[in-house]
């Protein structure tokens, strides 16, 4: 038997106000779901014209989930999104256009043609870039929030990883570590089912992970990643009490990979039938449902804010497009930083 | 000024940088209660508290990786791997995350992870290792191998004040056994600038941490031959100090590089590489290399000292050197 909790559907517009969303702030997240879906859609059409280098990766049936999140965090709270939570930098303010820069390798996406995909952060939204090894920033989102535990400040670091991640040993040391010292921390495991092609029954023998955090004695809770208000209620009570120190949560938020692995993989290793059923469980249109039975969601508004995204996203793909590539001559800057460098709010 | 061990200066450095800047905090195995496995951090945790001087669980991953997110949080951590041994637990956290993030995604990460290493008491293949060029290869790490108790002390707080992430060797062979007068006051001793530790117009002798005193014990051997032995401490091998390198070998026109490392991949070759691009016109011999052979570091101790360069296999070197 699992030992973790099983979170609840929100069920109305009341439910979800007490946990801290008014009307506003649920269109609010609706159009963070839709810009987020739409950047990856538009990414797809960018790979496939040749102008993305490298590989592509989306989180298509994750914007609940990251979004969700992201919605809950506040706004001196940080955190380490992977590849799957562009829904997070969306929430969290990032530019789509920087976005596109950064896929296409540009002189302004966030890393400036570094590093590709979703491998970037603007520190200034309080976020931390990632690297491709998984799941090594959970213990750097642990040191974000032994910082805040060492002065005492009432913040929160939200950590990421995937459940095929969960195997490796960055997560149960960070997850100790946070767990021995009450560390103000959040994990967030986007359990989409599958890693690459590797099905998670042959990653992990436990029944949830969220079962693990037992062990490391603080609370684990399942939630539908599909349902951005339950993500949301979940994850605010857990940023909000290791807020006030109540120590670490993990959060499985289920969902399931709805693409390949990257651009490159057409998922043939996963049945058909999982995805025709969780294709009815498509976040944005559960929440679209939602929002019209019980938000009084107008045609007019949906056609207006669908109207606004699709301008945002035009526009910052042709602006992005006129984003110079980087020059090989700033190679090897940058290796190392300069004390100017540690003028960012953070460091100081 | 005072005289005070290497072990001191560290430890007494430390604490200063401690007392004048709240965001430096010292993280590792048995740091706090018990002071450190080799007391560096003794008294720390009653003068700074638990929060300061965190005593962590045996996570050198943890330690690491969560160092990184506590700087980039704009602290200045200050982590102590219990041997210097033990980093390999924690590669990733310094290759991939820390050394990385400031020219990927332009975020500076300022640590400092303190590092005793060396062999010389039957420390065995894992308690004895130098492995500072692992570390030097990698773009975005700066390392540093002080020799002395006065550079113990600057180089570390020069660490501390830097803004990478910076691996800091302190040689467990030199702790107790050197002593040396250490200034009271603050200061920083620059990265990237060699110390003349002997002065001489004969051979020159490239080397940094206990290998110093090594070569000094060879050098006095071939004074009584008449030969004049320079001995240059590097002090930090990223960044190392070309320039002093290449001046010396064009003086003496020979170099001997000498380092307690194992052979292949040393920092050595990367000198005797530098020599050979920039001042081969002006050599008169080959470029000589007395290091460890390629095996681990052993236990018993006439595997150990077969190990370990020797005074006697540096001045043997230097003969050679000199009848070419
Ligand atoms: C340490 C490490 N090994 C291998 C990889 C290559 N890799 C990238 S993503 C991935 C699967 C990750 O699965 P999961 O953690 O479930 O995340 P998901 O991609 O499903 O969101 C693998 C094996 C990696 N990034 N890091
Ligand atoms: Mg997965």
């Amino acid at each position: 038997m699992a030992i973790a909790r099983e979170a609840e559907p929100v069920s109305s517009l009341r439910e979800i106000r007490e946990a801290g969303l008014d009307r506003d702030d649920l269109l609010l997240t609706y159009r963070h779901m839709l810009v987020t879906r739409g950047i990856e859609e538009r990414g797809h059409i960018l790979y496939k014209q040749g102008k993305i280098p490298g590989s592509f990766y989306t989180g298509r049936g994750n914007e609940a989930s990251a979004v969700g999140v992201a919605m809950a965090m506040g706004p001196e709270d940080v955190g380490t999104p992977l590849h799957r939570d562009m829904g997070v930098h969306v929430t969290r303010g990032v530019e789509p256009w920087r976005i596109f820069a950064q896929y296409m390798g540009r002189e302004d996406g966030p890393t400036k043609g570094r590093d590709g995909n979703v491998h970037m952060a603007d520190s200034r939204l309080g976020l931390i870039a990632m690297v491709s090894h998984l799941p090594a920033m959970l213990p750097v989102a642990v040191g974000a929030a032994l910082a805040f535990r060492i002065r005492e400040e009432k913040r929160v670091a939200v950590g990421w990883f995937g459940e095929g991640a969960s195997a490796r040993g960055d997560a149960h040391e960070a997850m100790n570590l946070a767990g021995v010292r009450r560390l103000p921390t959040v994990f967030i495991c986007d359990n989409n089912q599958w890693a690459y092609s590797t099905p998670m029954h042959l990653e992990y023998a436990c029944e949830t992970l969220a079962d693990r955090a037992q062990a490391y004695g603080f609370e684990g809770v399942v939630v539908d990643g599909t349902d951005v208000l339950a993500v949301y209620r979940e994850a605010r009570r857990a940023i909000e009490k290791a807020r006030e120190g109540g120590g670490p949560t993990l959060i499985e938020s289920m969902t399931l990979r709805m693409e390949g692995h990257a651009v490159h993989d057409d998922a043939s290793y996963v049945p058909k039938e999982l995805f025709e059923e969780w294709a009815k469980r498509d976040p944005i249109e559960r929440f679209r449902n939602w929002l019209r039975e019980n938000a009084e969601f107008t045609d007019e508004e949906e056609e207006q804010l669908a109207g606004s995204v699709k301008k945002i996203l035009n526009d910052a793909l042709s602006r992005a497009d006129e984003s110079p590539l980087p020059s090989p001559d700033s190679l090897t800057e940058g290796v190392f930083a300069t004390p100017e460098d540690l003028d960012t709010p953070h460091h100081k | 000024m005072a005289e005070k061990t290497y072990l001191q200066a560290i430890s007494d450095g430390l604490r200063q940088e401690m007392q004048r800047d709240k965001r430096v905090f010292v993280i590792g195995e048995d740091v706090g209660v018990y002071g450190g496995a080799f007391k560096v951090t003794l008294g720390f945790q009653e003068e700074f508290g638990p929060w300061r001087v965190i005593d962590a669980p045996l996570s050198e991953t943890a330690i690491v990786g969560g160092c990184t997110g506590a700087a980039i949080m704009g602290m200045r951590p200050v982590a102590e791997m219990q041997f210097a041994d033990f980093i390999s637990c924690a590669w990733d956290h310094l290759v991939t995350v820390a050394a990385k993030q400031r020219y990927r995604a332009g975020t500076p990460v300022p640590i400092v992870v303190r590092l005793p290493s060396g062999g010389g008491f039957s420390g065995g293949p894992f308690h004895s290792q130098n492995p500072e060029s692992s570390f030097a290869h990698i773009p975005g790490l700066k390392v540093v191998c002080p020799a002395t108790p006065e550079d113990a002390k600057g180089l570390l707080v020069s660490a501390i004040e830097d803004p990478n992430p910076v691996l800091y060797f302190e040689h467990k062979h030199l702790y107790r056994r050197i002593k040396a007068e250490v200034p009271d006051e603050r200061y920083l001793t620059p990265f990237g600038k060699a110390r003349v530790h002997r002065e001489g117009d004969d051979i020159t002798v490239v080397t940094w941490g206990a290998m110093v005193y090594t070569a000094d014990e060879a050098a006095k051997q071939l004074e009584e031959e008449d030969l004049s032995i320079e001995i240059l401490d590097l002090r930090t091998l990223i960044p190392w100090d070309r320039k002093a390198v290449l001046e010396s070998a064009k003086k003496t026109s020979k170099v001997l590089v000498l380092h307690e490392d194992t052979r292949t991949g040393g920092f050595g070759a990367e000198i005797a590489a530098t020599i050979a691009e920039e001042a081969f016109e002006h050599l008169d011999g080959p470029i000589k290399r007395v290091t460890a052979p390629d095996s681990p570091v052993p236990f018993s101790p006439p595997l150990e000292k077969a190990y370990i360069p020797q005074i006697e296999d540096v001045a043997a070197g230097l003969r050679e050197l000199a009848e070419y």
